[in-house]
């Protein structure tokens, strides 16, 4: 076991799948001599060369454009896309070719391609820089979307990433990139949680709390925050955002009754909706209220001087449990 | 797609012939619409070898893919195929392109390229399965060197792109072609994909067919200059052919891989040609274009320009035609009944291949789909009971 920061996690799980298998090439933008705005990169062009790191001109599009290519050629790429908000000149390679190329070609070609986001706000950046376009891309078939949440996680299921024969976005929570955490790189991917599969960090009985990335510390926090209440909460780290590991969410909602999903992301269509949904569909009889979202708002991303008021807090996410349990809360006395 | 070698930009010498073609002609010509072989002192090389047997096939394959055009069109009038992008006129474009290739390059194409899938050998069924509405891609990519065709416009020169990068990884002297549109050029993947061929010296051709309409929209609404002089801009050397001329674009398409392969980098080649036929076979382009230009085009016509250079040198024999007119029948018949006889999609296949790996959320909703077709007792006849409620 080993202390290592998010980022140095992340760097460590790229390392190893550089080693592991030659086909694999990193390409994007300063991830070279610089080591990526955020370091994630460091010292892996110097250890692997300029043909396995590849610093890339700054055009989105080619990135995930040239990837398709090479991944045609039997290269895994995996691509920095260096900001949430810099992907969406990308998005009509991601949802229109790297989606769908198995599709269209009926399996004959595979499109390994892992593509990595820093996403979510709470450093104080300008705009385009906090975004959680996640729900984008979650909703495109042919696309694998994760979001982790601790650096041993963020160590593992990006070699799992890259092992994938289907394309993988792989979210970064930025606002985590110098949390440290134990690593234990030693472990077997083979016997690591598969990334599809969600995990229940704490087992509770009076409500499920749903969240992912940047979230989960701040529901592990809410959660001891209630405990103190007497509401004991189980907690469960999404990772897969596509899939989403039903299984684990229904077998906890059968348990506690009552829903409470998080997130960043502004709530019309995102994934709180589709969770509610689908636990409503398949736990209506074991639900005693109905699910909750807390979630940013629908606005684009604010000034970083307001962001604490768009991002849900341990604070809104309590007032969510509050009214998931029917106890007085922000909308008492409210109808619908 | 090492960065370290890529100083230099590849501009035009006088050693790539780049700038040749457009000093004194408008471009590259070696064969006159009236059929006369015209001599040029540096392109004359890159077909010396070129037999008159071999002019002979050039003639044949053009007026096969003619057919097929023609034949794949009938079939659509006929309800068989739900849409066709007609290639008339555009044969010498593909076939001196298609034929100039080795089998080890790989072609990224746009969905008009039938007649380079002709020549890289492609199933004359799996070439109607998209357009018959049975698959998304016809054939197996790996099979014949060739990636599913584009709809995207242009978004397959990124790919040819970054094919080119792994070719070159690999140190393999292959090179990755990819054919776009006039319209397609004034897309940002062209662009970006130039940069990066540019910037990484990739062994990529990129084929640019000027047939002068983006469905209603003029080539000179895209460009005030020639296509091949963007090119320029990025560094990247360019060609421009006639693109009706079978010869000149042979030449030009072999003298762009040679460089690629010797590591010389990206070419750009406008063949200018004309798209005698509609977009598609929804399109109409009466509503849009003078019947004129397409008279003015007609007589440039590069299937009747090559057979009036083989009357020249006495080739046009009844024989010749005859046998070119056998060859054309019979593989309209095959590609007729290949089509008609095409079974159709089970009902299931519609979750196939959407992951290479089991995905819970789409196995749930196929485990669903399939008890509910078999609630019918009859899975095949589900469907259209269900139409017909």
């Amino acid at each position: 076991m080993t202390q290592l920061t998010f980022a140095r996690a992340i760097n460590a799980g790229l390392r190893k799948s550089l080693e592991n298998d030659s086909k694999v090439v990193l390409l994007g933008e300063d991830i070279g001599a610089l080591g990526g705005v955020f370091r994630v990169t460091d010292g892996l062009q110097k250890d692997f060369g300029t043909h396995r790191v590849v610093d890339t001109p700054l055009a989105e599009s080619a990135i995930v454009g040239t990837a398709v290519g090479l991944a045609y050629r039997g290269y895994r790429p995996v691509l920095e896309i260096q900001f949430d908000g810099f992907i969406y000149p990308a998005f009509d390679q991601i949802v229109s070719q790297v989606a769908k190329l198995h599709y269209r070609t009926r399996g004959a070609v595979k499109m390994p391609i892992t593509i990595r986001v820093p996403f979510g706000g709470g450093i104080g950046s300008p705009e385009h820089h906090s975004e959680s376009p996640e729900a984008y891309f979650t909703h495109t078939s042919g696309l694998r979307v994760v979001a982790v949440s601790n650096p041993q996680d963020a160590y593992t299921v990006i070699q799992q990433a890259i092992s994938c024969d289907d394309p993988v976005l792989y979210f970064e929570p930025k606002r985590r990139y110098h949390d440290k955490g134990e690593v234990d790189e030693s472990a077997a991917l083979a016997s690591a949680l598969p990334m599809d599969k969600a995990r229940v960090l704490t087992e509770g009985t009076d409500a499920t709390l749903v969240a992912y990335g940047p979230l989960v510390k701040t529901a592990l926090d809410a959660a001891a925050a209630a405990a103190d209440e007497g509401i004991s909460l189980e907690v469960i780290d999404l990772r897969s955002l596509a899939p989403v590991d039903y299984d684990a969410v229904v077998a906890s909602v059968r348990k506690t009754g009552r829903l409470v999903v998080t997130h960043e992301a502004g709530q019309s269509g995102g994934l709180g909706a589709e969770v509610a949904a689908s636990i409503t569909e398949r736990c209506f009889y074991h639900l005693e209220a109905a699910p909750v979202r807390v979630t940013g708002f629908d606005i684009p991303y604010p000034y970083s001087k307001l962001e604490m008021h768009h991002l849900p807090g341990l604070d809104r996410i309590l007032d969510g449990v509050d009214r998931a349990l029917g106890r007085p809360n922000s909308l008492s006395g409210l109808e619908g | 797609m090492s960065t370290d070698e890529t100083g230099h930009g590849g501009a035009i010498t006088p050693e790539n012939a780049g700038a040749s073609t457009a000093a004194g002609q408008e471009f590259l010509q070696l064969i006159t619409p009236a059929g006369e072989r015209i001599s040029h002192p540096e392109f004359d090389s890159w077909v010396r070898d070129i037999t008159d047997e071999q002019l002979c096939s050039l003639f044949e394959d053009m007026t096969v893919i003619r057919r097929i055009d023609v034949e794949a069109t009938a079939l659509q009038r006929q309800g068989e195929l739900a849409l066709w992008p007609p290639l008339l006129g555009q044969e010498a474009a593909q076939i001196g392109s298609g034929r100039a290739m080795r089998a080890d390059d790989f072609v990224f194409s746009s969905y008009r390229e039938n007649g380079v899938a002709y020549c890289r050998g492609v199933d004359l069924t799996d070439l109607l399965r998209v357009w018959r509405g049975n698959a998304s891609g016809g054939w197996d990519p790996y099979g014949i060197n060739m990636a599913t065709p584009q709809i995207i416009i242009g978004a397959q020169t990124l790919h040819a792109t970054g094919y080119a990068m792994g070719i070159q990884n690999d140190g393999a002297d292959a090179v990755a072609v990819t054919y776009f549109g006039d319209g397609a050029t004034s897309e940002g993947d062209v662009n970006e994909a130039m940069v990066f061929a540019a910037s990484f010296q990739a062994p990529v051709v990129f084929f640019c067919t000027n047939n002068h309409w983006a469905i209603s929209e003029p080539v000179g609404l895209q460009s005030h200059i020639h296509l091949a002089e963007r090119a320029t801009g990025f560094g990247i050397p360019s060609l421009r052919v006639d693109g009706n001329d079978v010869l000149a674009v042979m030449a030009a398409t072999r003298l762009a891989l040679d460089r690629a392969r010797r590591g010389g980098g990206p070419t750009f080649i406008e063949a200018v040609t004309y798209r005698m036929g509609p977009h598609t076979t929804a399109d109409d382009p009466t509503r849009y274009r003078d019947a004129n230009e397409l008279e003015d085009w007609a007589a440039k016509d590069p299937i009747s320009r090559l057979a009036s250079l083989l009357d020249r040198k006495g080739l046009l024999t009844a024989e010749l035609q005859q046998q070119v007119q056998d060859k054309a029948d019979s593989v309209a018949a095959e590609m007729r009944r290949g089509c008609t006889t095409m079974p159709d999609p089970e009902p299931m296949d519609v979750f196939k291949h959407v992951y290479s790996t089991p995905n819970s959320w789409l196995e749930r909703q196929q485990d669903h789909y399939a008890r509910y077709l078999a609630s019918f007792g009859d899975p095949a006849g589900a469907v259209s009971e269900e139409g017909a409620r």
